[in-house]
């Protein structure tokens, strides 16, 4: 108890809140005034032999914007969720306007009055907006009156939305609204967003940022999980940075410099790329024309009329939000998905009949984005993975697999990637999101591919990490591989790409160089022809 | 022509009720997510404890159907407690069910054999029944076929209508996400099984106690394993499963009739033709893969336990 209350003043002081001078008792405590909103004492959460949160303290006032900093795996996603009562921590103390509380369940959490948006949305697709709301509110079940409020509070905050509208059929942006203001409608006091803005396009991202202003006003106070420098800086008040399941610093954004937020979340300086230019001789490896395809299910997107190339030794992004044709496109290149053998031609050879491992053998190499399931299987050790796609360098004869061969060609890919595993033995569910994605790609680019297809590349890895492979990719196309980019990440791509292409609703626009086109143009380009924002 | 046709429709609802019972019990099953392949189980077990009650009770076909419909329920829970509670696999606990049915309603039916059941009478609905036509095919039939139409009215208006059926819609799609909001998954799922069995205990107990009031050894004949097919061709509609539920009756009422007429095919073939009709029918309803993916309980047999 002693030590929880010699931690509480050193917070409360970070935030320019005055510490009472004493340790106070329970008498004194209900008439401190303006009591903290939440106050966490030495939170802690063990998965086993993994400490996801090491006695973390942090308060947040009333109507204050508090950014929580950690690099993905730093542990922010399960304190949000103790705080929301999603998991139940190990030890610590959670306090609720002054009032020692224990949320055993989201319900309990969401009476006190916190309301959480979700990293990965925990919406319904097959209900519509207005029922995906009335299922979190009490009360009379009339879904035309909660309609009209719907309709009512999505215009006070500007996020308009249509209350009978299927959640499939909206786009992200969209579905991070139904979010946002079914948590409004429970008049929250305290709103967590978990990376909200990896969804957004800049333009959306300004806008929800005016929005969360808005409720800080109003007195809601705001704790805001990020690992985007620029925008805890642009919106946050205070910021707790966690690293390694452990409170390493705390700081007011608005002072410090991105680098030294940087070093707080990864301990060193923000790791660089190099973009050498590309001597080689330029030709297209990978041309797509004309491409149209109709979407495979009711929930995906039709591809209209696509057409793109990629050059030797360039590497060509797409950006665009998750939804918007992404996992069509990436499935007609890599020949999941067969189309007109003329659509996609690969060194002047038609193949778009051809299915993905005809595809493979002409020297056409796929880093999918789901790591577990399509990229690998997560079951198996890291040679059978490697024997998956590598299996054309002779590890297969007459049907039957060398296996030392196999084992050979995985322990060559930990060694060049620096993949961290116990050995090529290991099963690919056991490595971390990083280490996996190294040796996926590491898997690919020792088969020496002519064209590359990269899905997300650094999409959950840490900062460390995805440097690394940022600089692989760049290293590999000035090798004189075409590469191709699509990631969510807009800042990834002017790092590492040449060219940049938009791919919205389906349709792509036509590539520019980069020196050419900025992230206000591309943003604008992201939400659409119905620009999204208006 | 309608001299011919009356019977027919008057058997129709009749053979369609075990159907529509056993169907809507699977379908609020399936909706919380959960696929119990034992649904002919515990018809069998539904069928024998009724039948047994009944004999016991000399002909009280009340608490037959009754503890017909309470055996379905234990029948389920055991069911549940592996596939909800300890998250097993569950077609295989299903199919487990299914096969323990058989065999324990096959092994204490053995005392039953030579017994019988007076059954249950027509109810006439006052006025309604003295319509010509329409008056007996559906105002002259035995109560629980007017509560299993009743049922369907109530589950499809449940389903439709209320904050219970958004509920387990959500469930069914995303049990991660109805957890994340706050909502006990598993007590749900166990509430949607139970209710399952109880459907299925019934059905059976209206096979065997008012159907055909006697008891013979596997006396369900596929009628449960033709529910959970409807159950995935009527895309999870309630209504387009009492469609599925009333062709099937219905084909079943005319191969009777073929049979009476004395052609040349072989029985079993008629028999037979129910089955294959209902299939093919539904099969080529549910074509659109559309519509099927914006109805299937995204989770359908997915296991799901909080905090894992």
């Amino acid at each position: 108890m002693a030590s929880a209350d010699l931690s509480v003043p050193a917070i409360s002081s970070d935030l320019g809140v005055s510490p009472p001078a004493e340790p106070v008792s329970l008498a004194a405590a209900s008439v401190v005034p303006a009591a903290d909103r939440l106050q966490l004492i030495g939170i802690t959460k063990r998965y086993h032999a993994l400490v996801a949160n090491d006695a973390i303290s942090l308060s947040v006032a009333p109507g204050q914007i508090h950014a929580v900093l950690g690099e993905n795996g730093a542990g922010k996603s399960t304190l949000m969720k103790i705080i929301y009562g999603a998991v139940r921590a190990d030890a610590g103390e959670m306090l609720w306007n002054g009032r020692q509380v224990q949320v055993e369940n989201p319900d309990v959490a969401r009476r006190l009055g916190i309301g959480m948006v979700f990293q990965h949305f925990s919406l319904f697709e097959t209900l519509t907006v207005v029922e995906n709301i009335a299922l979190v509110l009490g009360g009379r079940f009339d879904l035309a009156a909660l309609a009209e409020r719907v309709r009512k509070v999505s215009t006070q905050y500007g996020l308009s939305l249509d209350p009978l509208r299927r959640v499939h059929s909206l786009s992200v942006g969209e579905r991070q609204r139904v979010e946002i203001v079914r948590c409004l409608l429970q008049d929250p006091q305290l709103l967590i967003l978990d990376e909200p803005t990896s969804v957004l396009t800049p333009q959306a991202v300004q806008k929800l940022f005016q929005t969360l202003r808005q409720l800080a006003r109003e007195g809601v106070s705001i704790l805001y999980i990020s690992h985007k420098l620029h925008e805890i800086q642009s919106l946050c008040d205070v910021a707790t940075v966690i690293r390694a399941g452990r409170v390493t610093g705390h700081a007011i954004p608005r002072e410090e410099t991105p680098a030294s937020l940087a070093r707080m979340m990864i301990g060193r300086e923000l790791p660089q790329c190099a973009v050498a230019p590309y001597l080689g001789v330029s030709r297209p490896l990978l041309e797509v024309n004309h491409l149209s395809l109709p979407a495979p299910d009711p929930f995906g997107t039709s591809l209209q009329d696509i057409s793109l190339s990629v050059q030797a030794g360039e590497i060509l992004g797409i950006a665009g939000i998750s939804g918007n044709g992404q996992n069509e496109l990436m499935a007609a290149l890599s020949g999941e998905l067969p189309c007109a053998s003329e659509a996609v031609v690969l060194e002047g050879r038609a193949i778009g009949h051809l299915d993905p491992g005809a595809r493979r053998d002409l020297g056409l190499g796929f880093v999918p984005e789901e790591r577990l399931g399509r990229g690998a299987v997560p079951a198996m050790s890291l040679a059978r993975n490697a024997l998956l796609t590598a299996h054309r360098r002779g590890m297969v004869r007459l049907g039957l697999v060398n296996d030392g061969l196999a084992a050979a060609f995985a322990r060559q890919v930990i060694a060049r990637f620096g993949v961290k595993c116990s050995g090529e033995a290991a099963a690919a569910r056991a490595l971390s999101g990083g280490n996996l994605q190294k040796f996926i790609v590491g898997r690919e680019m020792e088969q020496s591919p002519k064209v590359l297809l990269v899905s997300q590349p650094t999409w959950g890895v840490d900062v460390g990490a995805a440097a690394q492979l940022r600089q692989t990719l760049i290293d590999l196309s000035r090798e004189g591989v075409a590469i191709l980019v699509v990631s969510e990440e807009l800042e990834e791509l002017f790092e590492i790409c040449d060219r940049i292409a938009v791919l919205a609703a389906g349709r792509l626009a036509a590539p520019q160089a980069k020196a050419d086109c900025n992230a206000e143009q591309i943003g604008l380009r992201m939400a659409g022809p119905q620009a999204e924002a208006a | 022509m309608i001299d011919h046709l009356t019977p027919v429709l008057v058997g129709t609802l009749g053979a369609a009720t075990p159907l529509v019972l056993a169907g809507l019990g699977e379908l609020i099953t399936e909706r919380s997510g959960v696929m119990n392949l034992g649904v002919e189980g515990m018809m069998l077990i539904g069928a024998i404890a009724g039948f047994a009650t009944g004999v016991g009770t000399d002909g009280n076909m009340t608490l037959g159907l009754l503890a017909g419909a309470g055996a379905g329920v234990l029948a389920a829970s055991l069911f549940a407690v592996l596939a909800l509670s300890l998250a097993a696999n569950q077609a295989a606990c299903g199919l487990a069910l299914t096969i323990f049915g058989v065999g324990l309603s096959a092994f204490i039916g053995q005392s039953y054999v030579s017994h019988s059941l007076p059954g249950l009478q027509p109810y006439d609905v006052p006025g309604l029944s003295s319509i010509p036509f329409i008056g007996p095919v559906l105002f002259h039939q035995d109560p629980v076929v007017y509560l299993a139409f009743g049922l369907y009215v109530l589950v499809a208006w449940v389903l439709a209508r209320t904050r219970l059926g958004l509920l387990l819609r959500a469930v069914g799609e995303s049990p991660e996400a109805a957890h994340a909001i706050g909502y006990p998954v598993l007590l749900i799922r166990w509430c949607a099984t139970l209710t399952g069995g109880a459907f299925a205990g019934l059905a059976g107990a209206y096979l065997s106690t008012v159907y055909t009031p006697l008891w013979v050894q596997n006396m369900t004949a596929g009628r449960g394993w033709i529910s959970v097919a409807l159950v995935v061709f009527a895309t999870w509609k309630p209504t387009r499963l009492l469609l599925g539920a009333c062709l099937f009756g219905g084909v079943t009422i005319l191969q009777f009739q073929a049979q009476g007429l004395g052609l040349d095919v072989p029985v079993e073939l008629l028999a037979s033709l129910p089955y294959m009709a209902t299939i093919l029918v539904l099969v080529l309803i549910s074509r659109d893969r559309s519509l099927l993916l914006l109805n299937l309980p995204a989770s359908l047999g997915r296991p799901f336990l909080p905090g894992r």
